[in-house]
């Protein structure tokens, strides 16, 4: 649910990151904070427990420009991976513009990213909403490990429906303002096609 | 999409402007806030300089939920009231017609039960405006007309600008 604001002449939009415990969303914030100008951002804001886990969840609001006037803002957050916070995931999808799924490359964390990735349907289907009608991109983290699924097997489970997906080194920042723009776009077409 | 995009015109934000600076001064309130469910900041009052008004919307927003969440494990629908005390400055936080949020950040020269009164009275003109920017929005969205889109002519290009 973006909010249009005709007085201040903005428009805020809420993209969230979500994907299983230590994927690397947190670092694609992290990465985004680092590489944006001073003037473009605000706090990097971290609910994180004293072992830098994401507790509750991790805020950046991004002004990135204007388009016809309004200035356009990016909220982005992202949730808590691990398992055992789901009532604190579901909390942070509410009124998602939308949706990056980070997903671990590692072999051994593939049924991590689809239990995941069901946990993100059933959460969305609890507020309304269907993953297959929301902005949705998928990014493939840490390709620059030794033992990575091929691209071919993580799409065919991960995303049978064949969405834009993007390979990720989100460490060294190696596509994480791909998945950022690609995301941002399809939210703005979104807005594009309801007003 | 579940629910409706938030569109907030001119007249109705000058309307909310308006009971906010009454409620600041009759609250005797330091600064006031009002945020939606999902973190974004709608409008403000008294001197938020030195706040990250960004960054308190949000979390205002991820406390309500939390406390929403709290609430419905214990079969309650919403706890409608948080109240923060500090050394110096004290954070009264109420729920809107279930949609935005009052944060009211006052020290030693107001009281609780002052900003309790206050925010109750100006609850019930919020809740008004903000029942008929929803009604507004569904009338405009039924009929397929919204003034002056800004997103009608939104190119590839334009976005392709934000990311330079």
């Amino acid at each position: 649910m973006s909010f249009i604001n005709y007085s201040s002449r903005e428009i805020n939009c809420k993209i969230v990151y979500y994907g299983p415990g230590l994927c690397g969303k947190t670092t694609n914030l992290q990465y985004i904070y680092r590489k944006t100008n001073p003037d473009q951002k605000g706090k990097l804001i971290s609910l994180a427990t004293e072992t830098e886990r994401t507790l509750f969840f991790d805020f950046l609001p991004l002004a990135l420009g204007d388009i016809r006037g309004f200035r356009v803002r990016f909220h982005l957050y992202t949730v808590p991976g691990q398992v055992f916070y789901a009532a604190s995931r579901k909390l942070i999808l509410k009124g998602v513009d939308g949706v990056v799924f980070v997903a671990d490359s590692q072999i051994e964390r593939m049924e991590a990213n689809i239990e995941s990735l069901e946990d993100l349907k059933i959460n969305l289907a609890e507020q309304g909403y269907e993953l297959e009608k929301l902005p949705f991109t998928v990014q493939h983290n840490k390709r620059d490990l030794p033992n990575v699924a091929p691209l071919e097997e993580m799409n065919s489970i991960l995303n049978p429906n064949g969405i834009p997906f993007f390979e990720a080194v989100a460490m060294t920042g190696r596509g994480v303002f791909e998945t950022l723009k690609n995301v941002a776009k399809q939210v703005l077409l979104e807005l594009k096609k309801h007003y | 999409m579940a629910e409706f995009d938030l569109v907030m015109y001119e007249e109705e934000f000058t309307r909310i402007d308006e009971e906010l600076q009454k409620l600041h001064q009759q609250a005797n309130a330091k600064v006031l806030f009002l945020v939606d469910k999902n973190g974004q900041l709608i409008a403000s009052a008294g001197d938020t300089h030195n706040i990250d008004t960004t960054a308190l919307a949000s979390l205002t927003a991820g406390n309500i939920a939390a406390t929403g969440g709290i609430a419905r494990l214990l079969g309650e629908r919403e706890f409608t009231i948080l109240f923060h005390e500090g050394e110096k400055d004290n954070i009264h936080i109420s729920l809107i017609g279930q949609r935005v949020i009052l944060v009211v950040i006052f020290d030693q020269r107001s009281s609780l039960g002052l900003v309790r009164l206050r925010v109750k009275k100006a609850s019930e003109a919020l809740t008004r405006i903000f029942d008929e920017i929803s009604s507004k929005a569904e009338k405009e969205k039924a009929e397929g007309r919204l003034e002056e889109s800004p997103f009608a002519e939104i190119s590839d290009e334009d976005i392709d600008n934000l990311f330079r």
